[in-house]
């Protein structure tokens, strides 16, 4: 790092737009990265971040603007250009073939390693690349036996060795250990100290704070403020950058409203220490939950950054796993508990309903028609069910008006889900689990990769179920959308419910800091 | 994300059709036939028999004499049985390759009731046809209840079950259960009277096997198009993630499908040693690799049931032309093993042809487009959407 030398900017973006279909994942974002840098891009999840990263990397093309590379104009086509350029990446999911030693993993990244024993003339390489930023290694371990913080290690000196000058890592430290990330960093010091410069995806303030020395926000695709070391960072203030604070004042009203009815309505959702135990590691429970109550016609948004438990409380809700320990009581009773668990198909008859994440593979067939679709998770009941057989004409008359109750968008009711659009194959999803008034819904980013339109009236049923007297817990990560549409917050981190807010009361300060992982 | 770079290159891709027209299947099947014909007769040309008055030899034999036509449907019986379980299975992606060793098994099963067991008359038939599907039934659980446990792959296991069961059968016809009479080869002794089926006329077609056949084959295909049981099998084939979510107990199902293909191939044991030899015999003369040449009838059914019938008939013509060419053409005994081998490879080779298509690639498409979705595995693939079996035009699948 040399202050006195006159700097060009290593990497340069103007103007960098990218749409999808019904979302504008960057929206005209321009950004500097300066030799001998450190420069964190912020933001909460789906606030473009990766997309931006993939754009860097050639994976991605952007609709519009240019990037410049150390002064020259800079169109990727390929990864495989961005590393001839000097830019790697090291994903948030690793890229490496388990069953292989890491030596061979990282011969797979040169192309012009020799045929017969391609390991062999990169040992020498891998040892100066790994003494030189102290990256221990050792080239002959499997990479199934490696550990996350290990395994990025081997990322990281795959790009080191691919001559990067530009590293770029998608929030790197969610898979590190604090000893493992104090590692990283020490690494990545020594890195921009040699004049190199370093792109670091995060959410997680407390780490920006310490490693970066400028600042992106991101926001829904835009850039909505920079800020610099040298004048100083401030948790609050990213906090507030990243999450907004435009539409807390939107919801506040509607909120203090209903609180009164929720309180005296009964609770139908009741977690008592619940807790799902990770598999393999000793890294503590997956999810930890004292305490989580939802009352009939309530929403509570659970926050909080992925990977924090969110799936696993989902999926002891909803029936998909049993809780190591714990119970999950609906209406007052554990549904099918003990011997009895038959899985989802206890919680469904308990009247539990679930809008799963994956809408494609998970919550619906595609092969199936919509109408079988339609009875997926009801199809052992009436009026489907007639003992052992099952009555398609029932299937066919309720599949026909939830067509058109939900205004589905389809050819006919016998047409494969799959050839549906995201939007209608949620509304058969949403049809399917609110047409029989639930008393517990479970909803996971409800709305991800839907247009407007569809939001709205995924919005609108979710509120409708609520006023019909349904618990509803709503998992999203888009954070403007648990705070629009629940009546209560809690946060999630480690697997603990770190925080519980009232929505309308919720500070963004707060609730950006508790999610990533400061106690206020 | 790499994915989709890669497909950016291609010109043309590969697009899965929304669901493959009926007409389409049975056209890629027959030209796959069509084919495995053409190189047999190449072989027959090989062998310096002249071709023409083969093939005229083989349909005299096989088809148009009525000895040789009930020999066609005689080998088309335990295809059926072991065949219709195969579907089954196959529907909901169990791979079993373990009927060899089930109709082994119902042959063992049989045997012990007719041999050991002290009946009345009327009762022996019905008590072998019984103790065959059990004990075909518990030699499928194994390799089922060892995949729905610990996940252990079925098809290395139900391969493997076929070897144990070649040898159980060998080691009960030379040690315990071998027949005092037998010198040189090894059987056991002679089946009574009463544990023998009835055949047809003059013929070896021991119809009450047949019969039991055809009804099975109309049971499963009333069990996938109407019941509960058919509905979670096609779930589970298509996809088990959405099938956990709907509260499918996978191990379950998947246990009482591979018990009921088991049990449907240990009939065809059963019919084999009541029918036919009347002992228990060399495992390789007691099936001829029926419990294999099922695999290809159900895939060539393409998950239809019904359509296990002509499917099975088919190869029950291979089978019986294997012999006409073996005795009367003094071909190599291998030869119908050629056929099938050539039948198979062909239909599984040919199986993407019915679902989809080259299209070219619309550039604007190659940056944002999806992944497209896995195609099923073959036998289910065929039938998007639509319910195996008659009962399709009562569904709401068949309106559209």
């Amino acid at each position: 790092m040399n202050p006195e030398e006159p700097l060009q900017p290593r990497l340069s973006l103007r103007g960098i737009e990218k749409r999808y279909p019904g979302v504008r994942a960057l929206a005209g974002v321009d950004l500097d990265v300066m030799p001998g840098q450190v420069h964190a891009v912020l933001g909460e999840n789906g606030a473009g971040k990766s997309t931006l990263m993939h754009v860097v990397y050639g994976l991605v093309a952007p609709d519009e603007g240019s990037m410049t590379w150390e002064g020259e104009p800079l169109r990727l086509r390929s990864p495989r250009e961005a590393i001839a350029r000097g830019i790697g990446l090291v994903a948030q999911h690793f890229h490496l073939v388990e069953r292989h030693t890491v030596a061979e993993n990282l011969a797979l990244g040169f192309p012009d390693a020799p045929f017969w024993r391609p390991t062999r003339s990169l040992l020498p390489r891998l040892q100066a690349a790994a003494e030189r930023y102290g990256l221990a290694l050792d080239p002959g371990a499997q990479v199934r036996d490696l550990s996350p913080g290990e395994r990025q290690r081997v990322e990281i000196v795959k790009a080191l060795m691919q001559g990067a000058r530009l590293l770029v890592l998608d929030e790197p430290t969610s898979v590190l250990t604090p000893a493992e990330v104090d590692a990283l960093f020490a690494v990545l010091r020594r890195f921009v100290a040699e004049g190199s410069s370093v792109v670091f995806v995060s959410h997680k303030l407390a780490e920006v704070e310490v490693l970066a020395d400028v600042v992106t926000v991101l926001r829904r695709g835009a850039v909505v403020g920079r800020r610099s070391a040298a004048d100083g960072l401030d948790r609050r203030d990213l906090a507030r950058l990243m999450v907004g604070r435009d539409l807390a004042a939107a919801v506040a009203d509607r909120g203090r409203a209903r609180a009164a009815a929720i309180a005296a309505g009964p609770v139908r959702l009741r977690l008592t220490d619940v807790r799902v135990d990770a598999p393999g590691r000793a890294q503590g429970p997956a999810l930890n939950v004292a305490s989580l109550e939802v009352r009939g016609g309530e929403i509570v948004g659970i926050a909080g950054v992925a990977g924090n438990g969110q799936s696993e409380l989902v999926a002891v809700v909803a029936g998909l796993r049993a809780p190591s320990a714990g119970t999950v009581e609906v209406d007052g009773r554990e549904p099918g508990s003990g011997r009895r668990r038959r899985g989802a198909r206890s919680q469904v008859d308990a009247g539990v309903a679930l809008v799963p994440e994956d809408r494609t593979k998970v919550g619906v067939v595609g092969d199936l028609s919509v109408a079988r679709n339609l009875a997926l998770r009801h199809a052992h009941r009436r009026p489907f069910a007639r003992g052992m057989w099952i009555d398609w004409q029932a299937v066919g008359r309720v599949s026909q008006s939830a067509v058109e109750a939900y205004d589905i968008a389809t050819p006919s009711t016998g047409t494969p889900a799959r050839l549906l659009s995201g939007g209608n194959v949620q509304k058969v999803i949403l049809a399917r689990e609110l047409d029989r008034d639930p008393g517990v819904v479970v909803a996971v980013h409800p709305t991800y990769g839907l247009d407007v339109a569809a939001t709205s009236q995924t919005h609108e049923r979710l509120l409708a179920a609520a006023g019909r007297g349904a618990a509803v817990l709503l998992v999203s990560e888009d954070l403007d959308e648990v705070l629009s549409l629940s009546d209560r917050v809690a946060v999630l981190s480690g697997g603990r419910v770190v925080a519980t807010m009232a929505a309308a009361d919720a500070d963004p300060e707060a609730l950006g800091l508790a999610m990533a992982g400061v106690s206020a | 994300m790499i994915g989709a770079l890669r497909r950016r290159r291609a010109a043309r891709r590969w697009e899965p059709r929304a669901d493959a027209p009926a007409w389409r299947v049975m056209l890629v099947t027959i030209a796959a036939v069509a084919v495995a014909a053409l190189v047999v007769t190449w072989v027959f040309v090989a062998y310096g028999v002249a071709p023409g008055e083969a093939w005229a030899t083989i349909v005299r034999r096989t088809l148009l004499e009525p000895r040789g036509l009930s020999e066609t449907v005689r080998k088309a019986i335990p295809l059926l049985l072991a065949g219709i379980g195969l579907l089954l299975a196959f529907r909901a992606r169990f791979w079993n390759i373990g009927a060899e060793g089930q109709i082994l098994a119902g042959a063992i099963g049989a045997t012990a009731v007719a041999l050991f067991t002290e009946l009345p008359g009327p009762l022996v038939v019905p008590a072998m046809f019984l103790a065959g599907m059990l004990a075909g039934a518990a030699w499928g659980a194994v390799p089922a209840l060892l995949k729905a446990r610990m996940g252990v792959n079925e098809i290395i296991t139900t391969l493997m079950f076929n070897y144990i069961a070649l040898y159980l059968v060998r080691w009960l016809i030379n040690g315990p259960w071998k027949a005092r009479s037998a010198t040189g080869f090894s059987y056991s002794e002679r089946f009574p009277a009463e544990a023998v089926l009835p055949t047809l006329g003059a013929t070896r077609l021991h119809w009450p096997t047949l019969a039991i056949a055809l009804v099975l084959v109309a049971v499963v295909a009333l069990l996938l198009a109407r019941s509960r049981f058919g509905f979670e099998v096609e779930v589970l084939g298509r996809s088990p993630e959405a099938a956990r979510y709907a509260g499918i107990d996978a191990g379950r199902v998947t246990l009482l499908l591979a018990a009921l293909a088991a049990g449907a191939a240990g009939l065809a044991g059963v019919g084999e040693v009541a029918g036919i030899h009347r002992r228990l015999v060399e495992p390789t003369q007691l099936s001829l690799g029926y419990g294999y040449a099922a695999i290809l009838v159900a895939l060539l059914a393409r998950g239809k049931a019904l359509a296990v019938v002509p499917a099975a008939l088919f190869l029950g013509f291979v089978f019986a032309a294997g012999d006409v060419m073996r005795v009367s053409l003094r071909l190599p005994s291998q030869l119908p093993d050629v056929v099938t081998g050539l039948v198979l490879l062909l239909v599984v080779a040919s199986e993407p042809l019915t679902r989809g298509r080259w299209v070219r690639r619309d550039p604007a498409e190659a940056a944002t487009a999806p992944a497209a979705e896995a195609p099923v595995a073959p036998p289910a693939a065929a039938t998007a959407g639509a319910p195996a079996g008659g009962a399709a035009h009562a569904s709401p699948d068949g309106e559209g």
